[in-house]
């Protein structure tokens, strides 16, 4: 039973490719960057504000360069703003289309840029010793719905893929789930290997590689359910064939760390091998592939539809 | 065929590709009528469907569709090329404009499908939605195009310059009602002369609404690249359980990270220590 109905594709490809899937990269890890570090700020420990800051100044830059190549992806970039005003003569006025993910998603990133550019001058603030711009519930309410909008925006672009009348995209009701949990596990995987560079970092590590490791079994169990509603609606071949089905695995490979970890390493205290070689695949081989297969996914998703 | 044409009626084509003989005049009167340029044949060079497809620069496109089968078959059961001279559907449920962020999809006094190439950005959702693959980019202009039934000579009171061109009135313009009717006849008169699988498609409600540009098929529509009813459902169909999956995603990833702050000791303890141990973070 499926509750996409089954369709056969006829429609032509758009065409999005290369600045598109940067987007789709960098929307799921500002947006979950943005959501750890509001989870770190107020619900962690202390000693988690090191790490919240990083999500914070993680997630304004990837979102306006987010917004840089959707823009460069139009073919009159200099029309960008046609997505929120209405040009249509004698019809001046704001525009949203509801039934498209991308007019939702255009409004969403607006909003959520100015709740980014504001918790990023924040933990700036902060940084400098100076009085917190966001302090008590207003900070925490402030955070709170810019998390909101920042999990809308890693999750919705399956959605803008799936209300189309393509082959793969429109067949599968999980996508924008299946971005939401690979956005959260690169973003905590970035900030993983961000949490490198700066001090106090270190007490958060435990967490950022626990919830790297449920957001990766959170992924897997949506890729099983889309493959299984592409299996539904017969496009289940064109997705895995070659050479995509190698971005498929790429994309796989990326999850074996944090799956490697949770059956190892979750439940067994110590590790072998030397402490320098432990340390540089827990902090940077690790993430680094996590973000690979990030990136992989989206590529997969995104090139294996539109050939 | 004369056709007072007159604003806030509807308007369309009926093709019956049981007359078409592949002649391309439609293709060269769109073309010349609306500035077109010539576009190169690339591989397919000088075979009979050099046009190829349907894109920004090519608004009309005679499809010849190979149906011969490989076996070999009794005297009148061989099926020949399937000719179908295709366009935009001007569909009433139009896909294309249900995805449009920009408002450039309109839909003319003549209850057509036009789109604004002044509004336009270029974005490419309408070309990720058309079920037909009519709608592209013009590379030289930058923006999506297609055929927009003659909008300006509708204006000016003249009928489209391919349905004035077509020899065999293949292509028939005129207000939709008496194209309906008309099909129905000619239907009906198809049937009389043994091809029994003729059919009738998106001239009722059951294809996106109904389409503008509809057709009498010499087979079932997908042998056409055209979707099945059952299959015609605007991309919006997929809003809800787009959504709802991210909401669950959502709840369950809340769930799942604070879990990991309340649990961290269990990894904390687990991976290789640090060059300072850790603080016991748990809070
Ligand atoms: S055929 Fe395609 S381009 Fe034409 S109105 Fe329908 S959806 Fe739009
Ligand atoms: S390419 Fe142009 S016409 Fe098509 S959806 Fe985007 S703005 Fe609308």
């Amino acid at each position: 039973m499926t509750i996409i109905a089954a369709t056969e594709h006829f429609a032509g490809p758009p065409e999005w490719t290369w600045y598109i899937l940067f987007y789709f990269f960098l929307a799921g890890v500002a947006g979950g960057s943005y959501f750890l570090a509001t989870l770190l700020r107020y619900w962690g420990a202390p000693a988690d504000e090191a790490v919240a800051r990083i999500g914070f100044y993680v997630a304004f830059p990837a979102t306006l360069l987010g917004l840089l190549l959707l823009t460069l992806d139009l073919k009159q970039p200099l029309r960008f703003w046609h997505m929120l005003f209405n040009t249509t003569p004698g019809q001046f006025g704001l525009n949203f289309n509801s039934s498209t993910p991308m007019s939702v998603g255009v409004w969403a990133l607006l909003v959520a840029s100015v709740f980014a550019a504001v918790s990023f001058l924040d933990a700036l603030a902060r940084d400098r010793r100076s009085r917190a711009l966001l302090d008590g519930a207003v900070g925490m309410a402030w955070s709170v719905v810019g998390s909101v909008v920042y999990l809308f925006i890693a999750g919705y672009t399956g959605v803008l893929l799936a209300v189309s009348n393509q082959p793969i995209w429109s067949d599968s009701w999980a996508l924008g789930g299946l971005f939401l949990a690979s956005g959260l596990s690169g973003a905590a995987a970035l900030l993983l290997l961000l949490s490198r560079y700066r001090s106090g970092a270190e007490s958060t590590r435990g967490m950022l590689e626990l919830s790297e490791r449920l957001f990766t079994v959170l992924e897997l169990v949506l890729l099983v359910i889309v493959l299984l509603t592409l299996i539904d609606d017969g496009t289940l071949g064109k997705a895995l064939s070659f050479p995509w089905v190698l971005l498929w695995l790429a994309a796989l490979v990326g999850m074996l760390p944090a799956l490697a970890g949770l059956t190892a390493r979750r439940f067994r205290v110590g590790s072998g091998g030397t402490l320098a070689a432990g340390r540089v695949q827990a902090l940077v081989l690790g993430p680094t592939l996590v973000l690979l297969g990030v990136l992989a996914l989206r590529a997969w998703v995104i090139f294996a539809a539109q050939h | 065929m004369a056709t007072n044409i007159v604003p806030g009626k509807a308007y369309g084509f009926f093709t019956d590709t049981s007359v078409c003989i592949g002649c391309k005049a439609c293709e060269v009167a769109c073309k010349e009528w609306n500035q077109l340029p010539a576009t190169d044949k690339g591989f397919l060079g000088e075979s009979l469907d050099n046009t190829g497809t349907l894109d920004g620069q090519n608004w009309r496109h005679v499809k010849f569709i190979d149906n011969v089968p490989d076996e070999t078959m009794g005297n009148g059961n061989g099926k020949p090329f399937l000719l179908m001279s295709d366009v935009c559907k001007h569909c009433t449920h139009a896909s294309c404009m249900d995805v449009c962020p920009t408002g450039a999809i309109i839909r003319t006094e003549f209850d057509t499908v036009f789109i604004q190439g002044s509004v336009c950005n270029g974005c490419r959702n309408c070309i990720a939605a058309c079920p037909y693959d009519v709608i592209d980019i013009d590379p030289e202009q930058d923006v999506a195009r297609k055929c927009t039934l003659c909008y300006d000579r509708l204006q000016g009171g003249m009928e489209p310059a391919c349905a004035k061109a077509c020899p065999t009135e293949s292509i028939q313009f005129g207000p939709l009602d008496e194209l309906r009717a008309k099909a129905e006849r000619r239907l009906a008169q198809v049937h009389a002369g043994g091809t029994s699988e003729a059919n009738l498609y998106g001239h009722d409600d059951k294809v996106y609404g109904g389409l503008h540009a509809f057709f009498l098929l010499m087979d079932k529509p997908e042998v056409y690249k055209l979707p099945r009813a059952e299959d015609a459902v605007l991309p919006q169909r997929n809003n809800l359980g787009g959504y709802l999956g991210v909401v669950g995603t959502a709840v369950v990833a809340v769930f799942g990270a604070i879990f990991a702050l309340r649990n961290r000791g269990s990894v904390a303890r687990a991976t290789p220590p640090p060059e300072a141990p850790p603080p016991e973070a748990t809070p």
